[in-house]
């Protein structure tokens, strides 16, 4: 279900709208002037040096951090300013590789009220398959959470920001301790997920290569938006080139 | 308690023919769940260090109790150790300094703090021996009864929110983008570790109660692959070891507590040796 976009007039088939979002600590201005429009469907990949402000703007995006401006979101059937729902994947997190804690419990924890350490119900265990089975990764129910390599654990995180399916789904550097194979297959995932529910997905990334075959578009991020289009259009610019060579980012 | 006591007079030992027998032992059914739980939360959030120094603040707390000439010193002590983890807390999301670092000044002034007071005009210090080794074989019975009903808060606390504080401690980004508040989460916890081990220390000491509260997560982590092993094997390992040691300190006459904390630490290491097995 795509839907139709009037040029750059964006009433109804936006998904999240950003104006003038500015952030600071305390005289320390992090983001300012910042205006975004993401539209159901698409895949844009926030790109920019470390310190640009990229998980700030994330933090403001999911409430976490207090911000100046308007975000506002809407969805088809969905009245305005009414809070969506956000997947959120965080930043590849170090799970102690210790904790005896499974991939089921991790889903306990985050989606029931029973305690995981009553054991997981023949329902819940339905359910978990479920989630698992739409980032294809049923053989991992049962695996400890710190045991995981970093492409199965982004697909464990993945499939618990499914569920409930966001109307936005945020991923902070998804493919760092990912292997080139996995990547693909994340990636190749991301896509089909987006398309099979019609979800928004935003993402910081580091890995510019992956970016023309997959993303809508690229938005190039330094306190504020720099450059924004086509991912080819803004890796190539001189903008980015500017960017990251006074900034030595990485390439 | 006369149920308790029909029940060991029915079993065949000649140990539970003391009363301060039957008392230690059903103070230990009662602490093992109790403690075995808290451990395995503990170890997870990386908190052993901290409850440790928890134990010498609720001594702290009890000396200044005595000093007041309080009527129920455990009372008042139980005040201090919420304050003391409250401003622990406090310290900790604002400082830059490493937590042990924190531990450290906190438990080192907490101490300091206690045997100022207690030795103050010259008062002498062994009076506060018991709760320092402590006699699990002294228990009594309004004792007993005041761990069930810790045991009884501490597991509607756990079936209320372990799944919050388990998704806090493992990873608090996740949990907050999950809705979970997770300063308000962890400082619960510290404050629930603080009130448990505040009221148990006047009842079983400072050693065994530490040991309880580090070695049965520690030794279950070794061998557990869920959060239901996880669980189960620390509380069972807290049993086992609790059953033994009380037994060993009643043939050979050496200290209850310490008899648990070594047969505790023997379970580590059995659990160490096989942790690759299970792997």
């Amino acid at each position: 279900m795509k839907h139709p976009q009037h040029g750059n007039s964006c009433s109804d088939s936006c998904c999240l709208r950003i104006q003038n979002l500015s952030v600071s600590i305390g005289t320390e201005t992090i983001l300012s002037d910042i205006n975004l429009h993401i539209h159901c469907g698409q895949m844009v990949a926030l790109i920019g040096p470390n310190g640009a402000g990229k998980s700030t703007l994330i933090n403001a995006i999911l409430g976490q951090r207090e911000y100046a401006g308007v975000i506002t979101f809407s969805a088809p059937g969905m009245r305005h300013r009414k809070p969506p729902r956000i997947g959120y994947v965080p930043q590849s997190p170090s799970f102690d590789p210790g904790d005896p804690i499974s991939v089921a419990d991790l889903f306990v924890c985050c989606m029931s009220r029973r305690p995981a350490f009553l054991g997981t119900g023949k329902a819940m265990r339905r359910k978990i398959l479920a989630c698992l089975a739409r980032v294809h990764g049923e053989d991992l129910m049962d695996k400890r959470v710190g045991g995981l390599s970093g492409g199965e654990l982004q697909r464990v995180l993945l499939a618990l920001a499914l569920e409930p399916v966001p109307n936005i789904l945020i991923l902070d550097e998804p493919l760092s301790g990912v292997d080139v194979e996995g990547q693909t297959a994340l990636m190749d995932m991301l896509d089909e997920i987006r398309k099979s529910y019609d979800l928004s997905i935003l993402m910081i990334t580091h890995d510019f290569g992956m970016l023309p075959q997959y993303a809508d578009k690229a938005v190039l991020i330094d306190r504020t938006v720099v450059k924004e289009g086509a991912p080819s259009d803004v890796l190539n610019s001189p903008e980015f080139r500017q960017v990251f060579h006074t900034k030595g980012g990485q390439l | 308690m006369s149920i308790w006591y029909a029940f060991c007079n029915w079993l065949p030992l000649e140990m539970l023919h003391w009363d301060f027998m039957k008392n230690a032992l059903l103070a230990i059914v009662i602490m093992a769940p109790l403690f075995g739980l808290m451990s395995t939360m503990i170890v997870t959030g990386r908190m052993s260090f901290f409850s440790d120094a928890l134990g010498h603040s609720a001594f702290t707390g009890i000396a200044i109790g005595c000093i007041c000439g309080a009527a129920a010193p455990a009372w008042i002590a139980v005040v201090f150790s919420v304050v003391f983890a409250l401003v622990f807390s406090f310290v900790r999301s604002r400082s830059n300094q490493a937590a042990d670092t924190l531990i450290g000044v906190f438990s080192s002034a907490a101490v300091a703090l206690g045997i100022f007071i207690a030795t103050l005009g010259g008062g002498s210090f062994t009076k506060y021996n018991q709760y320092l080794i402590g006699d699990i074989l002294s228990v009594t019975p309004g004792e007993i009864g005041l761990l069930a009903l810790t045991l009884l808060a501490v597991a509607a606390f756990w079936i209320a929110c372990s799944n919050r504080l388990t998704l806090v401690n493992i990873h608090p980004a996740l949990a907050s983008s999950r809705g979970v508040p997770v300063a308000v989460t962890q400082t619960l916890f510290t404050v629930a570790i603080a009130v448990v081990v505040t009221l148990s220390i006047s009842s079983v000491g400072l050693l065994i109660l530490n040991s309880l509260l580090v070695l049965p997560g520690a030794a279950a982590r070794n061998v557990s692959r869920n959060l239901k092993q996880y669980h189960m094997c620390s509380v069972l390992f807290a049993l086992a070891a609790g059953i033994a040691g009380l037994t060993a300190s009643y043939y050979w006459g050496c200290s209850a507590g310490a008899a648990i904390s070594l047969v505790l630490a023997v379970i580590f290491g059995i659990t160490f040796a096989l942790r690759k097995v299970r792997a």
